[in-house]
């Protein structure tokens, strides 16, 4: 084989195997959807509880993926869970919008949920979501279940 | 007094054979940059150890992909969730299989065949001559080989885990009837491009260092008789192969240590 043949192979392998990165990366990785561009801006929110909260979850409006959670903290004074998010800079919301963490499925991952309010104020970059609902902590429920349950019983035998 | 004789020699010949591979292991770095001034060198050596490696990784990066896409189903159809089916068939494939499954097949194809090259050229004495015409052979041979293997393992792992995935979308989109929408937005939303991706290429890159610079020096160091370089060959699979599995597991806890 000659040199041009052979550099003609070599060429095409490199080729091939940009491809096959490319297609990792746009097809079967995130960078096609998300994260990789698009404008975004930064929104706070404190919550009681983040339950399962991972960061890179999904923001979700009506089911709708608006945005990603880029960092979850505590809040060393008031011993909240600090979650910080980015939303896409089309979308904006009013000021009174409410945040839930809610499950996707059963067992599913949990997301953010955001229900936007009425006023004619919209968030800011930067700004905080003071009407927050945590997570459903599942020992919780059993537990005031099972405290309910006897209070129940309690009074049924004093009866 | 035969017994502690007989462990110091183990323990110095140990240490004496670690030794000589840094050493040779660094010699080959620091002749790397010569070759980059002759890159003819590297691309006939592309061609010859990245080229003809396509068809054996191709095929079994597709057979990899079938049947791991058909077992995983049957697992996780108890659970319901064969939905997820995309998801787990790529991460395995990015982050552990290709990487590791192409290294032990390189290996065997290409690391084989740098081993036998060189140790025949050692044994019919081309080496002893270029350095008797001051030609390094460490530039003029074993750099290029370095170099081209460095550059065609990610590519051929790349390449591995692209083609397992289309046979896991063949597999579970034709075969089972899995939407394919939600094969391919499913591995969108939990496959990251830096962490999962990156991180796959980054171990091919360092297996490809393993696994060239295991097969040159068993080549270069090899008893120059025909039964040497037979041993040579073999030892230069074990050798490669051992030091992949053994660096894949230092690699994933290191990079896989947070969930």
């Amino acid at each position: 084989m000659n040199k041009r043949s052979i550099e003609i192979f070599v060429g095409l392998f490199v080729a091939l195997g940009a491809v096959a990165v490319l297609f990792l990366a746009l097809k079967a990785a995130n960078l096609g959807s998300f994260s990789g561009g698009g404008d975004t801006y930064t929104l706070t929110a404190k919550f009681d509880n983040i339950g399962g909260l991972k960061a890179r979850a999904p923001i979700r409006a009506a089911g709708v993926t608006v945005g990603r959670i880029t960092g979850i903290s505590l809040d060393a004074v008031t011993y909240q869970g600090l979650v910080s998010m980015e939303v896409n800079k089309g979308i904006v919301f009013p000021r009174d919008t409410s945040a839930k963490i809610l499950t996707a499925g059963l067992l599913g991952d949990q997301y953010i949920g955001l229900e936007a309010g009425g006023d004619p104020e919209n968030l800011q970059g930067g700004d905080v979501i003071t009407r927050t609902q945590s997570a459903v902590v599942l020992e919780n429920l059993i537990g005031q279940f099972l405290f309910s349950k006897a209070a129940d019983g309690g009074s049924d035998k004093s009866e | 007094m035969n017994f502690f004789q007989g462990l110091g020699r183990k323990v110095l010949d140990t240490l004496g054979a670690w030794g000589h591979g840094a050493v040779f292991f660094l010699e080959l770095i620091a002749a790397v940059p010569a070759s980059l001034r002759r890159f003819g060198l590297v691309i006939g050596q592309i061609h010859a150890i990245g080229n003809r490696s396509l068809v054996i990784i191709v095929a079994s990066g597709l057979s990899v992909g079938f049947v791991l896409a058909l077992q995983m189903y049957y697992a996780l159809v108890t659970y319901g969730a064969a939905e997820s089916l995309g998801l787990i068939v790529n991460l395995s494939l990015v982050r552990e299989l290709g990487p590791v499954v192409t290294a032990l097949l390189f290996a065997g194809r290409a690391g084989t065949s740098l081993t036998a090259e060189i140790g025949l050229m050692k044994a019919g004495e081309q080496i002893a001559a270029m350095e008797l015409m001051a030609i390094d052979p460490r530039a003029r041979v074993l750099a290029p080989r370095f170099l081209a293997g460095i550059i065609s393992m990610p590519l051929l792992a790349a390449l591995f885990s692209a083609v397992g995935i289309l046979g896991a979308y063949v597999v579970a989109v034709g075969l089972i009837g899995i939407d394919a929408g939600n094969f391919w937005s499913i591995q969108q939303s939990g496959v990251d491009v830096w962490r999962d991706v990156g991180n796959g290429v980054v171990k091919s890159a360092v297996f490809g260092v393993i696994c060239t610079a295991v097969a040159l020096y068993q080549g270069f160091e090899t008893e120059a008789t025909p039964e040497g370089v037979a041993y040579a060959t073999t030892r230069t699979v074990v050798t490669a192969s051992l030091g992949v599995l053994a660096m894949d597991f230092i690699l994933t806890a290191w990079m896989f240590s947070t969930p």
